[in-house]
């Protein structure tokens, strides 16, 4: 590091920084010094730094054009630390802070000498509008190395490779008043609004409240502007309605008054969010305001002129001259070329002339401007040249000249001599542009007013525009503006108006604007230097021109062609120029080509901000089983279903090694096969139904007969969508005559519980039936296997396991382990299987006291992985596996589960008897055995009748479920197989995406045990 | 994001808590028997697309999990009522502005039912 420069372009005196303290920072490496209460690009022009950064497209040196939101060039990637690492930041937004490091967003090798800079010399063709779609068009695999290199030199900033080690907070607010913007119509808008007893919440975007009176020339009640300012933020704050945010931007206009504020609360003191007493700081804030009222007070931006060389450092906004002089004390050059249109801009040249520097030349492209600044600058010496406009900035790094020219602004054309006045600074003004894209936000397209020259915002109900948002623009309006519309907002919330009366601001006349957007060139636009329309995706006035000419007459599709208006910018300087421009071009007026559609958010938005505290394990709810920390102590390993954690299978230590997956799923598939296992089932859905119609009820959404199934038997039911497909499926048991019990899918059992309500609410209400979920209520353990019974026998009494009495679909009442317990027998694996379900509080003492007793009968544990494989041999589908939503009962061979004559028509049943329901060559479930037993076959792998076929091969199927089977020594599946029902012990094939081809034989989907004895010892 | 006001709470709650479930006022025919596959399919797959006033079922998934409707303008996204299961809309694509008794109530205009 160089030692510090000096700040020579801070004045003496003067501004709101606090001198007392100085602040040292680097920007691209260099160090620096300012003041508390700069910006980045305030303290950047302070020490004369011209070059920023370097252009996206073309390179070219690029300097400090605005003083906020609405800068185009000055964005910087911001952090010392990798983890630190902010992209994009904008330094005219970015308070100043001691260590403060900064680098240029672009600009490769660096922004001094830039190697792509002589691209965008060499040749104004080089790029043209359309550019990637006319260069990189072809080939497309090309594409991504194309991008890459593009990319690295154009450079949008970079993403941290490090965790964020900040935090960041959302807030729901309600309040019956959002006022955004604390400028002169916002600070009154919140005065009117508060005083009347509305909760008010004030967001502005700025270090400091205040707006434009921050730097106003003007005075309130005889006093500086500022003060009123601090009057009024004294007297808000002490109301107790009222919440001020400060450095909060309104990012998002979303439905129904729902405002986004995004409020940052440490970036203006470090990096990262700085310990306070120890504690971690939050970042930033989201608010997630629903307002009753929303007074859109977000101010106006400026229009910069189009003129050639416009965007060579040194061309700078008027008000942002202003802005940088009164607010910052900084004067950001010696000698000063205003060009404008309007009496406004007048104020810049003035400050720069109190600031004790030249101002070279006024250019005015009115003929006889005559308003009270134009006067006042008369006065002060300086040379007002009329009719008159820079037509062009000189200079490469930095302007060192302006030529200017009489213009005809209706014929486009330079109607005299140029001349060329030596000048550091061009500061321009082309008027003002309502900032209305939070109006844009909620769908209204905006109104053009020819007498203010400018979009003027339309809105939802509830919401108005006041001040500069509205086009108005004199101080006394404004403050006006703001209590009506303050007011106005209070009343329509149901309070009573209160009277406000704004300061006293001295009236001053002001001379009419004239309309001029891109400044005309001796030459014609296409053969003129380079005129910007939008700096920050460097498009040109010629690259509209151009657009316009190859057919682009939609002011959407010159967007998109030129890409003016993208990006962190959303065309706040450039657009309504850009629009003007092809206004001009294609011989209309600027509201006949309308406007684009500005989208949240007005400023990028870091993710952190929107994630929240929602991520790592916050990121998503997780459900655990009530068994859950003894199948962590146990070294499962855990599978998500939905939001619940599931034991995936329990790895043991066999000679010092953990099992793999596969020797833990081999092993507990054959305890089951042989001895006995259990599964924790707590996370299937459960729904508790009662009432005398509950039988009707389920005889109407299940596929199956319910009307005799007696209290303590169980039944499987199937139920379909009303266009016939499954959807989910389930064991239901009879506790009493009016009393069932519903179980469902892991993952269904909140789409079974809404689909019931569903039905009943919009379909039957008629019927009195109602419906709980029950699921967390039971925790469900399945003991299955051979040795079961012997293992129930031993932890209950009063349960009769005799298998004739307590027989196979059959479910008790008891108690199991001393804990009231309802015991079905109900088998997902085809063996012997009690499930056993106990209140979820004392399963954990009945899951230990199972292992104490099973041990001796080699009680194992097994998870979803085993569960799975074990059902898919006995053909158990499930369902959103095996089924997708367009598989019937009847394509899944489940003829044994249709009700076809059940007198109610139950939902689905119409629908199989629909020409694509019943056709033949559906896909139908079956199994495949692989010719080769030790292949498992590929899940969701295609399956073909030929693989000789050409390419494409028509596919026949694909396979659904596909396992190892320890127990059969195979490899074996389910498919689905078009007409596969007929095609038994057939031939498929199934190629590979390697080249291989699996032949496999169509069977039975029943692999294990097909008559089913085994469930029934 | 909406903010929907529940006819059975009585309260308006933010779109989080409710799930949308399609166009209202599909009635599931009485004799599914006797529809040919036509009306059936009809019943079925489709539902209309309007720009302007569209009538949607809604259940409050998260709050009291009654299903109820909306009346909502699809281009505007304000939500002009919402009403009970059973009960008929104020506002129709034929009468957009409503039942002029209901659309001057003062009160629901200041809770923001046609936000």
């Amino acid at each position: 590091m160089s030692q510090p420069r000096q700040q020579a372009n801070r004045l003496a005196q003067g501004g709101r920084i606090d001198r007392s303290r100085r602040l040292s920072f680097s920007f691209n490496g260099q160090t620096y010094q300012g003041h508390a209460g700069d910006t980045l690009a305030s303290a950047l022009l302070a020490n004369g730094v011209d070059i920023v950064n370097r252009s996206f497209k073309y390179s070219r040196a690029r300097g400090i054009v605005a003083a906020g939101a609405e800068e185009p060039n000055a964005l910087v990637q911001l952090g010392d630390g990798e983890a630190a690492q902010v992209p994009n930041v904008r330094a005219t937004q970015q308070a100043l802070y001691d260590g403060l490091s900064a680098r240029s967003t672009n600009g490769w090798p660096n922004v001094q000498r830039d190697l792509m800079g002589l691209v965008g010399k060499l040749s104004g063709s080089f790029m043209p509008p359309g550019f990637y779609y006319k260069t990189f068009m072809a080939p497309a695999s090309m594409w991504l190395t194309y991008e890459k290199y593009i990319r690295k030199s154009a450079g949008l900033g970079r993403s941290p490779m490090e965790g964020d080690p900040d935090i960041y907070d959302h807030l729901h607010q309600h309040c019956d008043v959002l006022v955004v913007g604390a400028g002169p119509a916002g600070l009154a808008a919140a005065l009117a609004a508060a005083r009347s007893g509305a909760r008010v919440i004030v967001a502005d975007e700025q270090e400091e409240m205040g707006g434009s009176l921050l730097d106003s020339r003007e005075l309130l009640d005889d006093r500086p502007a500022d003060q009123w300012v601090a009057e009024t933020l004294e007297a808000l704050s002490a109301m107790d309605n009222v919440t001020l945010l400060s450095r909060t931007t309104a990012n998002g206009y979303h439905d129904h008054h729902f405002v986004t504020l995004h409020e940052r609360r440490t970036e203006h003191l470090a990096d990262t969010a700085p310990r306070k007493e120890g504690r971690r700081q939050v970042r930033s804030r989201l608010h997630r305001v629903r307002a009753g009222r929303v007074v859109l007070a977000t101010g106006a931006h400026e229009r910069p002129l189009v003129y050639a060389g416009n965007d060579v450092p040194g061309n700078l906004l008027a008000g942002a001259v202003s802005t940088y002089i009164r607010r910052y004390g900084v004067v950001p050059g010696q000698r000063l070329v205003l060009s404008t249109s309007n009496d406004h801009a007048y104020r810049a040249a003035l400050d720069w002339v109190e600031a004790g520097r030249e101002v070279v030349a006024i250019a005015d492209a009115r003929a006889n401007p005559d308003g009270e600044l134009v006067a006042e600058a008369r006065v002060k010496g300086i040379r007002v040249i009329t009719g008159s406009a820079v037509v062009e900035a000189k200079g490469d790094s930095r302007v060192n000249a302006a030529r200017i020219a009489p213009i005809d602004i209706a014929g486009f054309r330079v109607v005299g001599t140029a001349e060329t006045l030596a000048c550091d600074t061009i500061a321009s003004s082309g008027g003002y542009s309502p900032v209305i894209h939070l109006a844009s936000h909620t769908g209204c397209r905006p109104t053009w007013r020819d007498d203010r020259l400018g979009f003027v915002p339309n809105t939802v109900p509830g919401v108005a525009a006041a001040g500069g948002a509205q086009a108005v623009y004199a101080t006394a309006e404004v403050l006006d503006d703001g209590v009506a519309a303050g007011r106005q907002a209070a009343v329509e919330a149901g309070f009573e108006a209160v009277s406000v009366s704004p300061p006293q601001v001295p009236a001053r006349r002001d001379g009419e604007a004239c309309a001029l957007y891109q400044v005309p060139h001796e030459k014609t636009t296409l053969r003129a230097p380079k005129q910007f329309v939008d700096l920050q995706n460097d498009v040109t006035a010629a690259g509209i021109e151009v657009a316009t000419r190859e057919g682009f007459e939609s002011i959407e599709h010159v967007k998109r062609y030129t890409a003016m208006g993208f990006g962190t910018d959303q065309g706040k300087l450039g657009n309504i120029n850009g629009m003007a421009i092809a206004a001009r071009c294609l011989g209309r007026s600027i509201p006949e080509v309308g406007t684009t559609v500005f989208r949240p958010n007005y400023t990028p938005v870091t993710f952190g901000s929107i994630v929240g505290r929602h991520c790592g394990e916050l990121f998503d709810p997780e459900r655990y089983t009530a068994m859950h920390q003894w199948h962590v102590e146990q070294g499962a390993a855990f599978e998500d279903v939905g939001q619940w954690k599931r034991p995936w299978y329990f790895p043991r230590q066999v000679d010092g090694k953990t099992e793999s997956m596969d020797e833990a799923v081999a092993r507990e598939c054959l305890a089951v096969r042989e001895k006995v296992g259990i599964l924790d089932a707590s996370t299937l859905g459960k729904i508790d139904i009662q009432g005398p119609d509950a039988r009707e009820f389920l005889g109407r959404v299940y596929t199956n007969k319910w009307a005799k199934l007696a209290p303590g038997r169980v039944r499987y039911g199937l139920m379909c969508k009303d266009d016939g497909m499954v959807f989910d499926d389930g064991t239901t048991s009879c506790l009493g005559d009016n009393h069932f019990l519903m179980t469902t899918s892991t993952g269904g059992a909140a789409t079974v519980m809404e689909w019931l309500e569903i039905w009943h609410q919009t379909e039957w209400p008629e019927l009195d039936v109602y419906f709980n979920s029950v699921t967390d209520h039971w925790a469900t353990m399945t003991v299955t296997g051979p040795e079961a019974r012997k293992l129930m026998e031993e932890v209950t009494t009063d349960i009769d396991l005799d298998r004739d009495s307590f027989k196979f679909m059959d479910w008790r009442e008891g108690k199991v382990a001393g804990v009231p317990a309802r015991v079905f027998r109900i088998s997902f694996t085809g063996e012997l299987a009690y499930e056993i379900n106990v209140q979820a509080n004392y399963a954990l003492p009945v899951w230990e006291t199972l292992f104490a007793h099973g041990n001796k009968y080699g009680l194992t544990p097994y998870g979803t992985e085993t569960m799975h494989v074990l059902r898919a041999e006995k053909g158990f589908i499930i369902a959103g596996q095996d089924t997708d939503g367009s598989v019937t009962p009847e394509d899944l061979g489940m003829y044994w589960a249709i009700g076809y004559d059940k007198p109610f028509s139950w939902i689905g049943k119409r629908a199989l008897t629909r020409p694509d329901s019943a056709r033949a060559g559906r896909k139908q479930l079956v199994g495949l055995k692989p010719r080769d037993s030790q292949v498992v076959l590929e899940e969701g792998a295609p399956i073909v009748l030929d693989p000789n076929h050409a390419i494409p091969m028509p596919m026949e199927g694909h396979v659904t479920s596909s396992y190892y089977s320890p127990t059969l020594a195979s490899g074996f599946a389910l498919a689905v197989v078009k007409g596969g029902q007929q095609k038994m012990g057939e031939s498929v094939y199934l190629p590979m995406a390697d080249g291989q081809v699996h032949e496999a034989e169509i069977v039975s989907t029943i692999f294990l045990d097909p008559k089913g004895e085994r469930q029934h010892v | 994001m909406f903010y929907i006001h529940c006819p059975y709470c009585g309260e308006h709650r933010e779109e989080e808590e409710f799930h949308p479930k399609g166009q209202a006022h599909i009635a599931r025919p009485q004799e599914p028997e006797s529809c040919s596959d036509e009306a059936w399919g009809d019943y079925l797959f489709f539902r209309d697309n309007p720009r302007g006033i569209h009538h949607e079922l809604w259940v409050h998934a998260v709050g009291c999990r009654k299903f109820f409707n909306i009346t909502r303008h699809t281009v505007s996204y304000a939500i002009l009522e919402t009403y009970k299961m059973g009960e008929q809309p104020t506002f129709t694509a034929e009468n957009p502005e409503g039942r002029p008794s209901v659309a001057a109530d003062p009160a629901s205009l200041r809770e923001g039912v046609r936000a």
